[in-house]
Parts: C-alpha cells; sequence; structure tokens
C-alpha cells in the first residue's frame, strides 16, 4: 500500500529563497495531517506542491505511488480549500459547489443533487440559489469545503482553513471537521500556524522553520518531547533551558524544555525566584518569573493564589517533566 | 485624599480644556468644523460646479440638439419648420442613410470585437505576470498613443497603407505580394490599396482605440485574484475551460466597459473615415455634412441619435446576458 502523499527531497526556490528546502514526508492514507509553522516557514509551498500550483525546483512528489512530475492541478485528484475560499463571485453557491462535476460533464440533475447532498453534509442545505458575497464567512468556509468533497478526493488540502474566522466558530469548524474526516476517511493535510488547532485537529503533525521539517511527530510528541528549540518554543511555548543550567541539574549538558503548566509554586520547592509579572487569562494566571538570569513562564490555575510582582517564591517541578532536547546547535 | 460631590468651576474648566483641544480658529477652522457637523453641506458645495457643467452645458445642449431631430426641414426654402414630426427619422430609412448606418454600426462592430481580442491578452498578462518596471512600460507602451497627436497617427498610418508603403515592400520582401493582392481583391473589404480600402479603415480604428479597451480590461482582470484561477484548475478544468467558466465572466465588466468606448468612438469619429478608407460616409461624416454644408439641422440631429439608440439595445442586451453580474 503506498502513502498517500510522498515527498521525497523537495525543494522549492524563488531565486534565492528557499521557500522549501529539502523536505522528506511520507503521508498515510486516511491520516489527519496538519503543517504547522510560522509565517514563511514553507508550509504552504509544501501544500501547493502537493496541489501541483508549484513544480519543484528538485526532489520529486508521488501521490498514492503515481509519480506527479509534471502533473498539472487538474489531473490530479487532489481538491484545496483555499484561505481566502475562492468561491466563484459570479456564480451561486450551488453552482459552485457543482462546478467540478459541470468541468468533468456529469449531467445537471446529477451534479445538482450531489451538490445539494454536500450543501446539506456541511448543513448548508438551503443555499444554494444564494451568491457567496451573501454569506457569512464560517458559512462560507463550509462552501469552500463541500465544493471540493463533491469531488470525492484521494486527498483534501487545507489552507489555514479557519484563518478568517472569529474564535468561537473556529472550535466549532474544528471540531465539525475531525468528525467529517473520521466520517469519510479522506486524508487532509491542513496547513496552520496556530499550534492549538494543529495539536488538537492532527493525527500527526510537521512542524516547519526556514523552508525545513524541524520535527514530525502525534501532536504527544511534539508537545511533550521537543527534539529543538524552535520546537520546544514555537508549539505550546515552552520554558528553553541552558545547556549549563541542565547540567546542574540532571549531569547531563544539552538543551531541555520544561512546560509552563509543569512549574508549580509552593514554599516547600527547591529553586527560589522573583515574580516579574503576571498577566490574567481566565482559566489560568501566567506568571513570569526570574530564575538567576533566567526567564520562566508559569501557569497557575484558577483558584490558587497569585504572588504579588517583585516577591521571591519557591518553584520547583517534577525531574521527569525536564526534557533534554537533541538539539545540538 | 478627599473627593468633592461636585466639582469647582474652576476644576471643571480645566477638564474641558484637557478634553477639547484648541481650534485653529478663524473663519478656515470655523468652517470645518461646520462641514464636519454637516457633511452635506460639503457635498453639496463640491457637487454644484459639475452638475451644472455637465446637466445644463452639456447635457442641456445635447437635449436642444436632439429636439431638432423631431423638426423637419421644408425642401424648398431649405428652413427648419419648427413643427414636431417624425419625418426626419422617416428618412433615415432612405436607403442611402441606411447604408451609412450600417456601414458604420458593422465597422464598430468589427472594430470592439478586435479590440477584445487583441486586448484581451495584453491586459491579462499586465494583470497576473508585470510587475515593478514592466507594469510601468505597459502603461506606458498603452497610452503613449494616446499623447501624440491624433492627426499625426492617421497620416502616419495613410503612409503606412499607402501602395508605396512599408506595408507594401514588406510583404514584397516576404514574397507575398500574392497574399496583399488577394485580399486587395476581396469585394466590399478590399480596394486598390489598404489606404483606399474598409481594411484600412478598420486597422487604423483599431489602432487608435485599443487603449480604451486593454485598460478597462486589464483593470477588470487585476480585480481576479490569482486563487479564482487556482481554484478552478483545482477543480478539474483545463485552462481553456477556466477561460470559458470563469476568467471571461469575470473580465467581462471590463470587456463590456472597453467596447462602451471603442464602439461609441467609432460610431462617432469622421476623421479616420475620411483620410483613410473608400470615400463612402460614415455617420460622422454625415452628421459633419448634414449640419454644416446641406444646413440639415434636423437630419444631422437625427442621425446622432443613432448612436445613442445602438448604445441603449447594446448595455441592455449586455445587462441581459448577464454582463454585470459579475460587478
Amino acid at each position: 500500500m503506498p502513502p498517500a502523499v510522498l515527498l521525497s527531497k523537495v525543494s522549492r526556490h524563488f531565486g534565492a529563497v528557499r521557500a522549501v528546502d529539502g523536505v522528506d514526508l511520507t503521508i498515510k492514507e486516511g491520516e489527519f495531517f496538519a503543517m504547522l509553522g510560522p509565517s514563511g516557514s514553507g508550509k504552504t509551498t509544501c501544500l501547493r506542491l502537493i496541489a501541483g500550483f508549484e513544480q519543484p525546483t528538485h526532489g520529486h512528489i508521488e501521490i498514492f505511488g503515481t509519480p506527479m512530475d509534471g502533473v498539472p492541478p487538474y489531473r490530479r485528484n487532489v481538491n484545496t480549500v483555499f484561505q481566502d475560499y475562492a468561491l466563484f463571485p459570479h456564480m451561486n453557491i450551488i453552482d459552485n459547489v457543482a462546478y467540478g462535476l459541470m468541468i468533468r460533464g456529469i449531467g445537471k440533475t446529477d451534479r445538482l443533487r450531489a451538490a445539494n447532498n454536500a450543501l446539506e453534509m456541511v448543513a448548508l442545505p438551503d443555499y444554494g440559489t444564494r451568491r457567496p458575497s451573501q454569506l457569512s464567512g464560517g458559512q462560507r468556509q463550509r462552501v469552500a469545503l463541500a465544493r471540493a468533497l463533491v469531488n470525492k478526493p484521494k486527498v483534501l488540502l487545507l489552507d489555514e482553513p479557519l484563518g478568517a474566522l472569529d474564535l468561537k466558530l473556529r472550535e466549532q469548524m474544528q471540531e465539525e471537521l475531525k468528525v467529517l474526516q473520521r466520517k469519510l476517511g479522506i486524508t487532509f493535510i491542513f496547513v496552520t500556524h496556530d499550534q492549538g488547532e494543529a495539536l488538537s485537529m492532527a493525527d500527526r503533525v510537521a512542524v516547519f522553520s526556514d523552508g525545513k521539517i524541524m520535527q514530525i511527530g502525534t501532536p504527544q510528541d511534539i508537545y511533550q518531547r521537543p527534539q529543538t528549540r524552535f520546537v520546544a518554543d514555537f508549539v505550546g511555548s515552552s520554558n528553553v533551558l541552558p545547556p549549563e543550567f541542565v547540567k546542574s541539574l540532571t549531569g547531563t549538558a544539552g538543551w531541555a524544555s520544561l512546560r509552563p503548566e509543569a512549574i508549580s509554586l509552593g514554599t516547600g520547592e527547591t529553586h527560589i525566584a522573583t515574580v516579574t509579572g503576571s498577566s490574567y487569562l481566565g482559566g489560568c494566571t501566567r506568571v513570569g518569573l526570574a530564575l538567576g538570569g533566567l526567564r520562566l513562564n508559569a501557569l497557575i490555575p484558577a483558584g490558587q493564589p497569585v504572588p504579588e510582582n517583585g516577591s521571591a517564591v519557591g518553584i520547583g517541578w517534577k525531574p521527569e517533566e525536564l526534557h533534554v532536547m537533541e538539539d545540538t546547535q | 485624599m478627599t473627593v468633592s460631590a461636585t466639582p469647582s468651576p474652576h476644576l471643571d474648566h480645566a477638564n474641558r480644556a484637557l478634553a477639547i483641544l484648541p481650534g485653529k480658529g478663524g473663519i478656515t477652522g470655523r468652517l470645518s468644523d461646520s462641514f464636519w457637523r454637516n457633511p452635506k453641506l460639503l457635498l453639496i458645495l463640491f457637487l454644484t460646479p459639475p452638475v451644472l457643467w455637465l446637466g445644463i452645458i452639456y447635457l442641456g445642449s445635447l437635449f436642444a440638439l436632439l429636439a431638432q431631430s423631431f423638426f423637419s426641414i421644408d425642401e424648398f426654402s431649405g428652413l427648419v419648420k419648427y413643427e414636431l414630426t417624425l419625418k426626419t427619422y422617416g428618412e433615415l430609412f432612405r436607403p442611402a442613410n441606411l447604408d451609412i448606418i450600417i456601414r458604420t454600426a458593422s465597422m464598430a462592430a468589427c472594430v470592439t470585437l478586435a479590440a477584445a481580442i487583441v486586448a484581451f491578452p495584453i491586459g491579462y498578462f499586465a494583470a497576473r505576470y508585470a510587475r515593478g518596471k514592466w507594469k510601468a512600460l505597459f502603461y506606458i507602451g498603452v497610452m503613449l498613443p494616446l499623447w501624440s497627436s491624433y492627426l499625426v497617427k492617421v497620416y502616419a498610418w495613410k503612409l503606412i497603407l499607402a501602395k508605396e508603403g512599408i506595408l507594401t515592400w514588406i510583404f514584397a520582401k516576404l514574397h507575398l505580394t500574392w497574399l496583399l493582392d488577394a485580399w486587395l481583391a476581396i469585394p466590399v473589404i478590399g480596394g486598390y490599396s489598404l489606404s483606399v480600402s474598409y481594411t484600412g479603415t478598420f486597422l487604423v480604428f483599431l489602432y487608435v482605440w485599443l487603449p480604451f479597451m486593454v485598460l478597462p480590461v486589464q483593470a477588470a482582470l487585476e480585480r481576479v485574484p490569482a486563487s479564482y484561477i487556482e481554484a478552478s484548475g483545482d477543480l478539474g478544468a483545463k485552462p481553456s475551460q477556466t477561460f470559458r467558466h470563469i476568467l471571461f465572466p469575470l473580465a467581462l465588466p471590463g470587456i463590456v466597459a472597453g467596447s462602451i468606448f471603442t464602439f461609441s468612438l467609432t460610431l462617432g469619429d469622421y476623421i479616420i473615415p475620411q483620410i483613410i478608407g473608400s470615400s463612402r460616409l460614415f455617420i460622422g461624416q454625415a452628421v459633419y455634412a448634414q449640419q454644416g454644408t446641406a444646413g440639415n439641422i434636423p437630419l444631422a440631429a437625427a442621425f446622432t441619435v443613432v448612436p445613442i439608440v445602438i448604445m441603449g439595445i447594446y448595455l441592455w442586451g449586455a445587462k441581459r446576458m448577464g454582463a454585470f453580474d459579475a460587478l
């Protein structure tokens, strides 16, 4: 069984800029895969390479075992949900959804029935006659999803599809996308810069930085066992501890990550730190701490007393929470 | 620290000074304030001069001319009879006049169609690929012909198209004289040389009005995000299908806008057909002749109504076909 998508040593250069730089990636069939990274990290270019909007400068791409060298987007059995949704403004919703079927020459009654079913699946059954401009952002997002899924693609690519939605709607759509993916069993490849989104939705996550993949793994792997300082910092804003400090604690020198929520505050703890500030986040409070020359963040659950600014507090953590990384730079 | 329940007048004054910044004062300051409070006042002030100009001087004189078309001319005295009649419009349908109308409208339609076909790739390139200095080069290239004198361009074309001109010479050098001769041998569009044929008139019209088609088409294509084209391809459409279903419908308002220019400018022009082409009249020349030498103002006015009616029908048809749906 070949993988759904295979990238081997894929690079895409724009002049001197290496947008994607030697990426190796295997995505299994039926997987919900997230590409996570800050803007400019190459994750969207990677998605566009799979869709066929870009051609790799080096390396090659296979979809279900078939090489994609020189295959144009319209001959690839993948569909994309665009960041700006890219709904055609001169067509109504039903014609937008039925577009792919119309192009394939499927008869009017059949394609309208399929499009209506797809709209029902995304809970917009009576919106067929409206124009994209008459829909809200969340509704357009669903239409874009229906327009892609109606073609029954083998792989669905999603380019920051929830980026333009407000928080409440985004959380709801995250849940719905997950349910939909499990139901349809289609491989989803999802690009996002929101680590919470990647962790909550994906089966596996690839973290991108500067056109390279820093780490691939399950959300638990990425969050609890980051391999590089970049991953530790970008995914969940972990505290990164320098080798000298780590050596004084564990005996082995190396960069280590320590989750903010793993730090506990109290009188019985081993280290004494100074409180440099605090911000109330609702469910918890983030407290800034200075420990010698180190800056740390700790999260205190709601209900516990928050120490005053400038006061000295005891801090500590369980030894297993300190994760020494492979990062040697 | 104690807080008094009622602030002292002195303190109140100080607070006011904090909350309201000192004004500029003077007449301009007061004017700005009153304009801000009554935005309509400013709008009226700005709109009155152009409305007077467009409404009274321009449209008013146009309607005065059009009103003339409902009068007729006394064939014996040559004087205008100020009685409402449709007789002058009836004259438009005399074979000689109908010929002029059909000739002009067909020429305008051909020029518009050709301009759209030539302008689309230029506009597409400029909208999609040209950036920075290439974009500047595009604008200069398209606009440059508009900056030089219209008459100079037309006479330059007269030389280019002449029997002894550069086009004949190029055809000879390429051993294609037979092709040119075959083309000129075609009835109606051919003639003794390009400069006295309808083909010549067509080429010059196309050249002179092309910028008016390129610019709106380019502006329309500029507003089509690249993601629409990608989405269409992603959904399985070949480039030709994307053109037919996405690009063309979205560019159509621009093409219609451009065609309004090329069509009406061709309908009204009276210089190009006079200098280049067969000596048969176009509407513009007919208007010129009727209101000048012939002194038949009613017929000239009736001829003027023809392009307006044609454009009206054209726009109505374009709207019905959904040309403005993408706006």
